[in-house]
């Protein structure tokens, strides 16, 4: 299945190291979780502060389903 | 000791006084609300000789604390009808608290067509006669300004629309380098010192007596401790410099929050375009600067100088409460085409965000049509030239909704919304709804927890809980506004709980005082007290305390939400 992975301000570097775009649909397998996602793509959970999918707060704990909005975070704030 | 320079118009007289037991040990938002529900006549016309424009640094300004630099200004809101405060950066507070000037309060009125410059310096304040100045645009009238005063001096700088009296006029505040890009924006003050008849006030520092402290090593110490947080923290150490606020974009925009077009959706297509990370592509290709205080002593570095691709430094302080304003709300995705809005807006002293919520509802009245740059620039120009469509867009979305037959207006007591829909930020709606000082997300930010999870993660479309986390940071703000403290220090704070006991330890080596983090959190009450109890004198009842009844029904995509926070639940903020 189909996902929609987006990387903003310092985790836009993760998507230059994987060689794909900052707004990038890729292929993962069912059951996929965001934890097990940061994995494939090498990227330190600990660099992920904010995950937001299709608009809502998550936890890599949450599995994955096809045509997702996977937006990533790292600490952000301002006003 | 301190003093308190009154100045008024009516009879051009300018006073020194002691602090009277009254105002002694304010600071900030706690003197400036204090002083206008002490002497202004509720009922006054704000624009009337009986209001009065006040401004007081912080209680810690002018300290080795950093990013203890804001200044607040306050009056009854031409916009709003209430109470108002609205603190600023720059270098005006740390000037002001090192000639030890516990506040300005200006009065009076001076007669139509006259405009004075308040000199201030270490031997006091004097008027200057300065017709040359007038309908000046604020860049051209600083620069005036300090090639006759001189490079250092601070100023505080009105432009034609406050002059012209508009209801969201500002007031521009000069930066580390001069230039006016800090505005103490909201609730139309530019037009409070344009009817005094004050163009400017230049503070010059020379040989200023700077401030006492009791206890400069117990208050050393604890600056550091506090600084150290600061920088420890990710937030306010790492991602306002590299991006500035503008870093809120694009988070804002997933969360499904970016008013857009006029409050109609969460989302914009083009949010990227305007985001903090392609802002500071933008700004590092084209050699102006991403990360830049506004202030003395600021170590956050949020600010920024952005030049167009010629070259030309068209603005800095460049936000994002002004970008969304100017970009998302009016369908505008060019960041060039916003950059040149937030200068016009700054050139002629409006508001952006008032403005931004302005055009569009202007956009939504079909006066011009979402996304026309050209057409946002135009409307703008006729505020300069003082039009009558220029005097509508420049009084704020209220008034031209009301004159254009719009019902999707975005405000609260008059004043238009800010960066983050209510309806899907609900935490920071409550905030809009109750607090005194009309639609400001400043006075309650939520957002901290609601979006960028930090203090706590809550759910942003949950209306439960709500009114308690707001009411909470109300207070928390309100005791905040009295230090001169930057509102960006709560990221910190708000994680490290080393950061509010140095604030707290600050106070008290300053002072020699023994006060409590509670006793902190009175003084927010208290602050909060005192406004409140002006607005109510003023008229004010809880029917005001609410989101225009449209946001209660039309649903905000993507996540087809209504505001649905209860009546009761708005009511019980202010209840103790
Ligand atoms: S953090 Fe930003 S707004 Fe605050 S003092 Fe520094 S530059 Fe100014």
């Amino acid at each position: 299945m189909k996902i929609e992975l987006r990387f903003y301000a310092t985790l836009i570097k993760y998507a230059e190291k994987n060689k794909i775009p900052q707004f990038s649909t890729v292929e993962i397998e069912e059951g996929t979780t965001i934890a097990s996602l940061l994995n494939k793509f090498n990227i330190p959970e600990k660099d992920v502060h904010i995950i937001i999918i299709n608009g809502r707060n998550a936890d890599s704990k949450q599995v994955l389903q096809d045509g997702d909005r996977v937006a990533l975070f790292p600490p952000v704030g301002g006003g | 000791m301190s003093k308190i320079i009154r100045v008024n118009l009516t009879k051009k007289e300018v006073k020194l006084e002691d602090v009277s037991k009254e105002y002694d040990g304010l600071g900030g938002r706690g003197f400036t609300s204090a002083v206008v529900a002490a002497e202004v006549n509720p009922l006054c016309h704000p624009l009337g000789e009986e209001n009065k424009l006040v401004i007081a640094p912080g209680l810690l300004g002018g300290t080795n604390c950093p990013n203890s630099g804001r200044v607040s200004f306050g009056a009854k809101s031409p916009l709003t009808g209430g109470i108002k405060e609205s603190n600023v950066g720059g270098t005006l507070g740390v000037r002001l608290a090192k000639l030890q000037i516990a506040g300005i309060i200006i009065e009076g009125k001076a007669k139509d067509g006259e405009s004075y410059v308040l000199l201030v310096n270490k031997d006091g304040a004097t008027l200057k006669p300065s017709n040359e100045l007038k309908n000046e645009l604020v860049y051209n009238a600083v620069e005036k300004l300090r090639a006759k005063y001189g490079e250092k001096v601070a100023i505080a700088c009105i432009g034609p629309a406050g002059e012209a009296k508009m209801a969201a006029a500002n007031i521009s505040v000069t930066d580390i380098d001069g230039v006016p890009t800090r505005q103490a924006g909201r609730g139309g003050l530019g037009a409070v010192m344009g009817s005094k008849g004050i163009k400017a006030i230049v503070v010059d520092g020379t040989d200023a007596p700077g401030v006492n402290i009791k206890d400069k090593d117990s208050f050393n110490k604890a600056a550091k401790v506090f600084a150290d947080t600061l920088k420890k923290d990710s937030i306010s150490g790492e991602g306002l410099p590299l991006y500035g606020t503008a870093i809120l974009i694009n988070i804002l925009n997933e969360a499904g929050a970016l008013p857009t077009k006029n409050f109609s959706s969460g989302r914009f297509e083009e949010a990227n375009n305007i985001s903090g990370e392609t802002m500071r592509e933008i700004i590092l290709k084209r050699k102006g600067n991403p990360t830049h205080p506004c202030s003395p002593g600021c170590i956050i570095d949020c600010s920024n100088v952005y030049k167009l691709e010629d070259g030309t430094e068209i603005t800095g302080g460049f936000e994002y409460e002004s970008i969304w304003a100017l970009g998302a709300n009016c369908g505008i995705g060019d960041l060039d085409i916003v950059a040149r809005l937030n200068r016009l807006c700054d050139d002629i002293g409006l508001d952006t965000i008032e403005m931004g919520d302005t055009i569009g509802v202007a956009m939504e009245a079909g006066i011009i049509s979402f996304g026309d740059g050209e057409g946002a620039i135009n409307l703008l120009k006729e505020a300069e030239k003082g039009s009558p469509l220029g005097k509508i867009v420049g009084s704020g979305c209220t008034c031209l909704g009301k004159v254009y037959g719009i019902e999707r207006v975005p405000q609260v007591k008059g004043q238009g919304m800010p960066a983050y829909d209510p309806r899907a930020t609900k935490g920071t709606g409550v905030t809009y709804a109750t607090s005194p000082m009309g639609a400001d997300h400043t006075a309650g930010y939520v957002i901290a927890m609601e979006i960028a999870g930090c203090g706590g993660k809550v759910d942003p479309l949950d209306p439960k809980g709500k009114a308690d986390l707001s009411k909470a940071f109300q207070v928390a703000t309100a005791a905040t506004d009295c230090t001169g403290l930057c509102l960006f220090v709560a990221f910190a704070t708000l994680t490290n709980e080393r950061a509010n006991p140095a604030v707290v330890d600050m106070l008290n080596a300053m002072y020699g005082l023994k006060l409590t983090g509670d006793d902190v959190t009175k003084l927010g009450k208290k602050v909060l007290q005192t406004e409140r109890d002006f607005n109510k004198r003023v008229g004010f009842t809880k029917a005001h305390d609410r989101l225009p009844l449209f946001m209660t029904k039309e649903k905000l995509p993507p996540h087809n939400t209504v505001f649905d926070v209860s009546n009761e639940d708005l009511d019980s903020v202010h209840e103790d």
